[in-house]
């Protein structure tokens, strides 16, 4: 199989230029997910670009990315395959209508367990790909943990046993990345067929990069406070933390209030794009009106 | 100039790379993480790929491969850093005090900083350690905490362990008090103090309290780095003394789930009251799931014949009752005493976190009196807040402020024993060290009489029950089931049932 990268400092760079910023963990796992040929499950919190850095792999690849959003009640049929039942009557219609006497039968299931009659579902696509292709399996922690034994074969194996055809093996190896919020645990036989990587919240330099990267216009001194703004409210104990598109949420929105200085008031005032709770705009505007405790005396 | 081995650097992958690679697994597994076989392989299989000198992409290889928890993640941090840490000459202990190092001490200052985080910068002020006044050093930690330069971090650290730790070789004592003694030496407060005065000066007389928080909040970070560095430096001369099974051993620490409520330290509390929020969202999202699937409601009668129609009146399709699986009441009465108070509190929170599943929570607290607690929680979503205000405002001391189960029982059983019914379920949480005060077990079975099931939580290890003045087996002879509940995983695991 051909790398498609040559090291990590290089997937790195080639991320920074469809404006992800990858960090050191980042870069390598995907690097390793290519070498090895092994898919990579990453997990985070909500809203720190999951999703995003499957989309921006894709992107620099130049491949086609196949997305399989997960859900509850997600089967075989709507991940792997399906027979086209309609189009199989129709056939079996049809030659009736040739030879009045019904034709043999063998013949008939042959022909209509063929790959005529098979609507290919994510998975099995991802598979069967001769394009370069990422594949994206999307929250997996929504689908019930019966459901994840679907996924290991495809996982492990890169093939799709069809009972009727037979076994499909990828031509290539696609990269395929599982994301997780981590609302349940995934199987170990899941975990151990991957790589795992942790997006946690940006530290403070690549919250201000991302805020400098995605938000046009802005200048230096308002990203530098935005990122600080948002550092200190991720440090309170919070229902909900801020999320990164929720940083850029509220950088854009001060970009078009004008802002170029945030005070208090403003911060207050647009403190709810930031949080989604009362409790936790309350706790945050009271944090950041008032001065901490420990100066309250000298100044 | 001594050459100084990575640990990690051998060309190739050659035999002492798998053998180190073989002992850090085992370490892993001892310290309570699950690497399974092929992870191992794939660990050895990605270092292939990854040039060994880079440090960083090293550590994040073998994590990808073998850490598949984000929690366990500090606890692989601290093994990779025993096992794979800086090695060299420069950390013997035997070898800091003498004067004619003072040469070699500034070449190996350089290597050292190079083969670390890359931050290559700090190495060419200041000069070598020992030779600076205590001046000079206070200026250079003002200097690194102003700039935030972490070659100037490095650098303090490396000098003040140096000179305020007195770290001899062999002598039994943790890192901890090396780090107490080093801090204590620096007085970082004052250098805070100093630098918010000096931010002060700088925007020109008054701050707002906005900007004053962001500069404090900023300087603790830094100051918090520094520490992180320190502990470092520390760690690293602990090995080279001791060696790596010895260190690994003494810096293993449980996971936060494996942390026993009764002995947690203060930082492990935060890190428990972090863990504790994820855990109840999954418990929350797993009971909702249990609630709508897998149970098949009664027979729908009416349904099942409507449908027979279109069979010909044959009920090919039985069609069921939408599951309405009723939804227990609870009643938890928790001991906040002293020594079970962190435990009351886990309990609490977990069990109010998850109340949606249950049709009714009241919660009552004791010592030696009783009173409820219920309000405290209703109408707020500040479940923090709320169990604040049950340490502060409860009403719960009697005579002496010691545990007295069996007053506190009989205060619970003449003002709410009424209200106990056949859907109650009693939860009490405590140790069930009664002080020698005369238990008045009849009213656990009493109660036991008119509730659906009393369960009985002890944070205690079952060797400790029904020693001393415990009397757990007195009480649990009447209760539907006695726990040990030490950690949160075993918190976890009986709440999940309850439900």
């Amino acid at each position: 199989m051909e790398a498609r990268f040559e090291s990590v400092p290089a997937v790195r760079e080639a991320l920074g230029k469809v404006d992800y910023l990858a960090d050191e963990g980042i870069a390598g796992v995907v690097y390793l997910a290519d070498r090895l040929g092994k898919p990579v499950l990453v997990e985070g919190p909500a809203g720190t670009g999951k999703t995003q850095l499957a989309k921006s792999v894709a992107e620099i690849l130049g491949a086609r990315l196949i997305r399989l959003q997960c859900y509850e009640g997600l089967d075989e049929a709507k991940a792997l395959y399906e027979w086209n039942y309609k189009k199989q009557l129709l056939r079996i219609q049809a030659e009736r209508n040739t030879k009045e006497t019904g034709g043999n039968w063998d013949e008939m299931s042959d022909d209509i367990f063929s790959n005529e009659f098979l609507m290919t579902r994510p998975l099995l696509e991802a598979i069967r790909a001769t394009d370069p292709v990422v594949l994206l399996i999307d929250e997996v922690d929504r689908v019930e943990i019966e459901t994840e034994a679907l996924l290991l074969e495809i996982l492990s194996d890169y093939q799709v046993s069809i009972p009727e055809l037979g076994t499909i093996t990828a031509t290539q190896i696609p990269l395929v990345f599982l994301t997780s919020n981590n609302t349940r645990e995934l199987s170990e036989a899941l975990k151990r067929r991957c790589l795992f990587l942790h997006i946690d919240y940006p530290d403070l330099e690549r919250e201000r990069e991302i805020v400098l990267t995605k938000v046009p216009d802005i200048s230096e001194n308002l990203a530098d406070q935005v990122a600080r703004i948002v550092r200190t409210i991720r440090n309170l104990e919070l229902k909900k933390a801020p999320s990164v598109s929720e940083t850029l949420d509220w950088a854009n929105t001060l970009m078009l209030l004008g802002v170029q200085n945030v005070t208090e008031a403003e911060a207050v005032d647009t403190l709810h794009i930031l949080l989604k709770y009362q409790t936790d705009i309350a706790k945050a505007a009271k944090e950041l009106t008032s001065a901490p405790s420990k100066f309250q005396k000298t100044s | 100039m001594t050459v100084v081995d990575d640990g990690a650097v051998p060309a190739g992958l050659g035999e002492p790379i798998l053998e180190l690679l073989n002992g850090f697994v085992v370490e892993l597994r001892n310290a309570g993480i699950p690497v399974s076989l092929t992870e191992n392989l794939d660990a050895m299989l990605a270092v292939k790929h990854i040039p060994l000198e880079d440090r960083e992409a090293f550590k994040y290889a073998l994590a990808a491969t073998m850490v598949k928890n984000q929690s366990h993640w500090k606890a692989f941090e601290t093994v990779f850093e025993i096992y794979f840490s800086l090695r060299g000459d420069q950390y013997d202990l035997n070898n800091q005090d003498g004067q004619n190092q003072d040469g070699d001490d500034q070449d190996q200052e350089g290597d050292g900083d190079q083969e670390g985080e890359g931050e290559g910068e700090g190495q060419g002020r200041g000069g070598g350690g020992n030779q600076m006044t205590p001046e000079e050093l206070a200026q250079l930690l003002y200097q690194a905490l102003m700039s935030g330069d972490r070659g100037l971090m490095k650098m303090v650290a490396k000098v003040s362990v140096k000179r305020f730790a007195g770290m001899e070789p062999g002598r039994p004592v943790g890192g901890t008090y090396y780090l107490y003694r080093t801090l204590r030496n620096l007085d970082l407060d004052g250098v805070m103090a100093k630098l918010m005065e000096q931010a002060r000066e700088e925007v020109g007389g008054e701050m707002t309290p906005l900007e004053q928080r962001l500069t404090n909040d900023e300087y603790e970070n830094r100051v918090d780095m520094l520490r992180k560095e320190i502990e470092a430096e520390i760690r690293r001369r602990l090995v080279a003394d001791r060696g790596v099974e010895a260190m690994a051993k003494t810096l293993r620490k449980p996971l936060p789930e494996d942390v026993d409520f009764m002995h947690a330290s203060r930082e492990e509390m935060v890190k428990l009251r972090r863990a504790i929020y994820p855990l109840t969202r999954k418990l929350a999202v797993r009971l909702q799931r249990k609630r709508l699937h897998g149970r098949r409601g009664a027979l729908d009668f009416r349904n099942t014949v409507r449908h027979s129609l279109s069979y010909g009146g044959v009920p090919a399709e039985p069609k069921f009752r939408r599951p309405r699986p009723k939804k227990p009441e609870i009643f938890i009465v928790a001991d906040i005493s002293g020594s079970v108070a962190a435990f009351a509190r886990f309990t609490l929170h977990l069990v109010y976190a998850i109340s949606g599943q249950f049709s009714k929570v009241r919660a009552f607290v004791f010592i030696d009196g009783l009173d409820e607690v219920t309000k405290f929680f209703e109408g707020t979503e500040d479940i923090v807040e709320a169990v604040h205000r049950v340490n502060t405002e409860a009403d719960v001391v009697w005579v002496d402020g010691h545990s007295d189960y069996g007053h506190a029982f009989e205060v619970f059983w003449e003002r709410y024993g009424k209200e106990i019914g056949p859907k109650t379920t009693v939860l009490i949480l405590g140790d069930a060290r009664n002080n020698y005060h005369s238990s008045q077990s009849w009213i656990i079975k009493a109660i036991r009489g008119k509730a659906r099931s009393v369960f009985w939580l002890n944070p205690e290890p079952r060797s400790y029950w029904d020693t001393g003045d415990s009397i757990v087996g007195e009480y649990g002879q009447y209760c539907n089931g006695t726990f040990e509940c030490r950690n949160l995983r075993q918190l976890e695991a009986f709440v999940d049932n309850l439900a």
